[in-house]
This record gives structure tokens, C-alpha cells and sequence, in this order.
């Protein structure tokens, strides 16, 4: 069973619909990443894909059953979701904030188990975390407190990993440790990840495949080669791009061109 | 170590609790030494106990301790909650129209002679957090602004409907006055009775929902993303608070920025995950409110002042405090 399979979906908020008929999939131990204008739908998509937002029409499939017949705690057991670091605002400890991941297996009132534990010891070592597990989460950097995050989602022990921009408002070097760890966990432990993402040059770098929405709808998908053309991108952003070849990884590098 | 250091801090504000409520069996228009205190709660049949100092523990001042404190508890524990479920260090069950709400709910049971006063007050504070929770939420997170705006509003409407009940039902005036006030002067063993049991349920009910209030810091639907049914947890910690919020007013009036002073200074001293916040916080809750009442019953005895005014002035200026440092809630 594919992880992910997205038929003929529409989104909408208050009936307005934002995408019409979309259909993709991610499969395990790859890297999809969602780009877009601002509007075009990236987070609304990630919010399907997580089951917070029932679908107009179509269907959401994880792992070939239908999302929103899962309940919250099943769906949590199989989605992770990483949301936006702003939204941490309060002082809990590293270690606190990543333990809730677990009530997706342990429920919200039993203590935790030595396995429990055991889960978030090595999650919290897997993404470095250990250093920082008794500070509280507000008085990290952004790049810890995205770490922080992701460690929250991977203690649910769930198979897909979503990521809701987890570059925005990094500076360099922790967009590419973020990116790093996602590529390390979908190789090594082949969870499927899909990925919100505003820089061209990431998504083209650490995915498989790229799904690139505008006009209400996924106007290419594929791999980074096969979307990133300057003919799509021109159309996608209303601006003139330029696409060549990155000079260090076999990837295209994608510049926006001046106009006139 | 942490825990350890919790621990310890937890265990000092009980003692302290412990001490100061038997200051407050002291305390009065007659001192009672705490020799005679201790011996009239532990040993009342000795036969060298003065029968008046026994008939003053027991029936004046013991039950209005008591209260004192689960009222205390009461305002913390919903504070913590509604400071989570609305996302905001603000969010002080006064602040919010939470008490407001039960006051005009309890005015109206006392005006109208009905007698189901706790209900009634559950009722109308029930019906307040709904709608401040309406109005102020845009949005994923309620911001200060929107919700103090939302708060003071609803207020100001309660007020408004109290105050024409007053001007209707003259006849109850100074009953409904002196219990708006926010006072414990007469209350007694019935009082007692009444809101100690719905208190202690729903500051149990919140605690065991310590995770739950953890995971709701983060949003509504980064909770649900973690496996939390929203529906439920929300209604049950809602209901919990309310009960616990309305209980404490209909026994004894408006009494504000407790919720908001215990949660926070617990915050400060055990940390902000719940497991440990609530517990610290009813401590500190039941603290405030039995020292100010002995400052209410002491500073111009035999005159005694209202408790609501007392925590008003050390709250109040604490409340405008922690809004001028602007911090990420604040946006």
C-alpha cells in the first residue's frame, strides 16, 4: 500500500475552494516537496494530507484507508506532523514537548512506559536534541526548536512525515541540517515526507519529486528535472525565471530573472 | 534534578498554606492564641479549652478558612486551564468574563429567589467563556488584544445586566452588593460544603488532563495532529474549569487575578508543563486567597474589607505588568 494517495481532492475554506481535483502520491523513503506562490495552496494541502481538513470531494488514502475515517489517535500513529515553530510559545522543556508525541500510542492520561522512554531517548539522539532536553523550547534557536519539532512527530513512530515550511525563518546552514535530517530519515527509515517549502534550490536538491501548485490545481509533478523548466516556473510565479545547472550537485538552479 | 527541585518547592508552599491557614484561625476581631488554635482542632473534648476560642474555630473561622482556600484552588486551576486553552498567559477567569459571567448568573438566581445559586452561576459562566471564546478567536490563536478586547467587552455587558437587576430587585440589594464585592465575611459551613466538593473534582479533572493542556499550547490542530480527540478533551476541560470557576463565585463573589497570579508565579518556579503547573498553582491560588482574607479581616478590624478589592490591587498592577513586557503571546 502506498503511504499517501491523494484522488481527485478539493480543498476549500468557507466554500471558497483554493485547490480543485488534485491527485498525487508519496511513496516510501522519498522526499516530495510542495512548492508554490504564496496562496497556491501548500499548507491547505499539508493540512489534507494530515487529515485536519475533510476534503469537499474526493478521497485522502493512508496506507490504502480512507483518512477521515481514522480516528485522531489511528491517524497519529501513522502522520507525523511538524507545524510551524511559531507556534511554540510556551516554556516547556525539549523533553516534554517531544514526550507528547507518544499519547498517539499511550493515550493522554497513562504515564509513560519504559518503552515510551526507551523511544524518546533515541529519537532525541537521532535528532541531537540531547544536549538541549531540559531547556524549554522558547529559548531555543530556530533551527534547535524546529529539531525539537520533528522529534515531537518522530516519537509518534508514524510512517509519513509531514513538514509545514520547516526552513522558514532558518538561516542557511540549519536549512540545510533540517532538509539533511529529512533526507537521512526517509532513506534510512523509510518514512514517506512530504514537504512545504518556499526555496526552489532546496526542494530541487533533497527531492525525489516535486509538486508544483498553481492555478488551483498541481500544475507539474515529478522529478526536480522534469517541473523546473523556465517555461513552468515562468507560468507558476508571473515572473520570469531562469533555470541552469546548480554547480556543485547535479540539480537545477533556479534564478528568478530581472525584468525588462 | 529538576523534579527534585519542584518537589521541594511544591512541599514549601504547602507548608506555607498549612501555616498561614492557621494564622487565619488565629486571626480576628478576637486573638485566639495558636496554642488554643491547635488544641481546639485536635483535642476539642480538653477539658481546659476555653469553650468560647473552640466555638470560634469551629463554627466562625474554620469554614471560612477552608473556603477561603478552595476558592483559592478553585480560580488557580481554571486560570492554568484557560490560559492554555486560549493560548494566553492572560487569560485570568476574571479577565475573561468567566466570573463575570457566573456573578450575573448568580445575581439573577439571588434576585429572583431561586435557589439553585451554584447553577445558576455555572450556567451564566459557561455561556460567558463560550462567547469570549467565539468572538476573540481569529484565527488559530487568540491574541491578548483580541481577547482582553472580547473580555472587557462581555464585562462590561454583565455589569450592566447586574447592575439593572440591583436597580430592579432593591429589596436584595446589599445581599447581592456585599456578595459581588468578593468577600467571605459570614460564609460558612453550607458554603463550604457546596463548592469544596465541585472544586476538588474539577481541579482533579484538569490535572489529569495535565498532557492534553500541554499539547493544546501548541495550537488546535497541532494537538490533533498529535492523536487529541479536540472535540471532547475541549468540552471536558472547559466544563471542568467553568465548574470550578463558577463554584468558587457563587460562594463568594468576584475575585480577581488569582487565576492569573497563581499560574503564572507556578510557572515560574516548577515550569510550564501542567503535571506540575496545576498542583503548584492550587497551592499558590489557596495561599493568595487565605492571606488576603486575613489582611481583609485584620488591616481595619473589627471593619472588613472586601477580599475581591485586596487581590484587585495586587493583581491589577501585576496584569498590566506582564502586558507591557510583550512577549510572543502578546502578538
Amino acid at each position: 500500500m502506498v503511504p499517501i494517495n491523494a484522488q481527485n481532492v478539493t480543498l476549500a475554506y468557507n466554500g471558497r475552494a483554493v485547490l480543485e481535483n488534485v491527485s498525487l502520491e508519496v511513496r516510501e523513503g522519498q522526499i516530495l516537496a510542495l512548492v508554490g506562490v504564496n496562496g497556491a495552496g501548500k499548507t491547505t494541502l499539508l493540512r489534507a494530507l494530515a487529515r485536519l481538513l475533510t476534503p469537499r470531494s474526493g478521497t485522502v488514502l493512508i496506507h490504502g484507508r480512507d483518512a477521515a475515517r481514522l480516528s485522531a489517535r489511528e491517524a497519529a500513529r501513522q502522520i507525523g506532523l511538524t507545524p510551524q515553530q511559531s507556534g511554540a510559545m510556551w516554556p516547556l522543556t525539549v523533553e516534554e514537548v517531544v514526550a507528547l508525541g507518544r499519547a498517539a500510542h499511550r493515550g493522554w492520561l497513562l504515564p509513560l512506559t519504559a518503552r515510551d522512554r526507551a523511544v524518546i531517548e533515541r529519537v532525541l539522539e537521532q535528532t541531537d536534541l540531547l544536549a538541549l532536553r531540559e531547556r524549554a523550547i522558547t529559548t531555543l534557536s530556530g533551527g534547535e526548536k524546529q529539531r525539537a519539532l520533528i522529534a515531537r512527530a518522530l516519537v509518534q513512530e508514524p510512517a509519513i512525515l509531514l513538514l509545514d515550511e520547516p526552513t522558514a525563518n532558518l538561516d542557511l546552514r540549519y536549512q540545510d541540517m533540517i532538509l539533511a535530517l529529512a533526507q537521512r530519515l526517509a532513506m534510512e527509515q523509510g518514512l514517506a515526507v512530504v514537504v512545504s517549502i518556499h526555496d526552489l534550490n532546496l526542494a530541487a536538491r533533497y527531492a525525489q519529486r516535486v509538486a508544483l501548485l498553481a492555478e488551483k490545481q498541481v500544475l507539474a509533478i515529478g522529478s526536480p528535472d522534469e517541473v523546473f523548466t523556465e517555461e513552468t516556473l515562468t507560468r507558476a510565479y508571473g515572473a520570469p525565471i531562469v533555470v541552469t545547472r546548480h554547480p556543485l550537485y547535479d540539480a537545477p538552479l533556479i534564478t528568478p530573472a530581472a525584468r525588462g | 534534578m529538576f523534579r527534585h527541585r519542584a518537589l521541594a518547592l511544591i512541599l514549601l508552599t504547602l507548608g506555607l498554606l498549612l501555616i498561614s491557614s492557621l494564622l487565619s484561625l488565629s486571626l480576628g476581631a478576637v486573638a485566639i492564641p495558636l496554642s488554643e488554635v491547635w488544641k481546639a482542632l485536635f483535642q476539642p473534648q480538653d477539658p481546659a479549652l476555653n469553650r468560647v476560642s473552640r466555638a470560634i474555630v469551629w463554627d466562625l473561622r474554620l469554614a471560612r478558612t477552608l473556603l477561603a482556600l478552595v476558592i483559592g484552588v478553585g480560580l488557580a486551576v481554571s486560570g492554568s486551564a484557560y490560559q492554555a486553552l486560549f493560548r494566553n498567559p492572560l487569560a485570568d477567569p476574571y479577565i475573561i468574563g468567566a466570573s463575570g459571567g457566573a456573578a450575573l448568573g448568580a445575581t439573577m438566581a439571588i434576585t429572583l429567589e431561586f435557589s439553585a445559586v451554584t447553577a445558576a452561576a455555572f450556567t451564566g459562566s459557561l455561556l460567558a467563556v463560550a462567547a469570549v471564546y467565539l468572538i476573540a478567536q481569529a484565527g488559530g490563536h487568540v491574541s491578548a488584544v483580541n481577547l482582553i478586547l472580547a473580555g472587557a467587552a462581555l464585562s462590561a455587558l454583565l455589569s450592566a445586566a447586574v447592575s439593572l437587576l440591583m436597580f430592579f430587585g432593591d429589596e436584595d440589594l446589599i445581599e447581592v452588593f456585599a456578595w459581588l464585592m468578593g468577600g467571605l465575611s459570614g460564609r460558612s459551613w453550607p458554603h463550604l460544603r457546596t463548592a469544596a466538593p465541585l472544586i476538588l473534582v474539577g481541579a482533579l479533572v484538569l490535572w489529569s488532563m495535565a498532557r492534553p493542556l500541554d499539547a493544546l499550547t501548541f495550537g488546535e490542530e497541532s494537538a490533533q495532529a498529535l492523536g487529541l480527540n479536540l472535540f471532547w478533551i475541549r468540552s471536558a476541560l472547559v466544563t471542568a474549569a467553568t465548574i470550578a470557576t463558577a463554584a468558587a463565585v457563587a460562594a463568594a463573589g468576584v475575585i480577581g487575578f488569582v487565576g492569573l497570579l497563581a499560574p503564572h508565579m507556578a510557572r515560574r518556579l516548577v515550569g510550564a508543563s501542567h503535571a506540575w503547573q496545576i498542583p503548584m498553582s492550587a497551592l499558590l491560588g489557596g495561599l493568595l486567597v487565605v492571606l488576603a482574607d486575613d489582611l481583609a479581616r485584620t488591616l481595619l478590624a473589627p471593619l472588613e474589607l472586601p477580599v475581591g478589592a485586596l487581590t484587585a490591587l495586587l493583581g491589577a498592577p501585576f496584569f498590566l505588568w506582564l502586558l507591557k513586557r510583550g512577549e510572543p503571546w502578546s502578538q
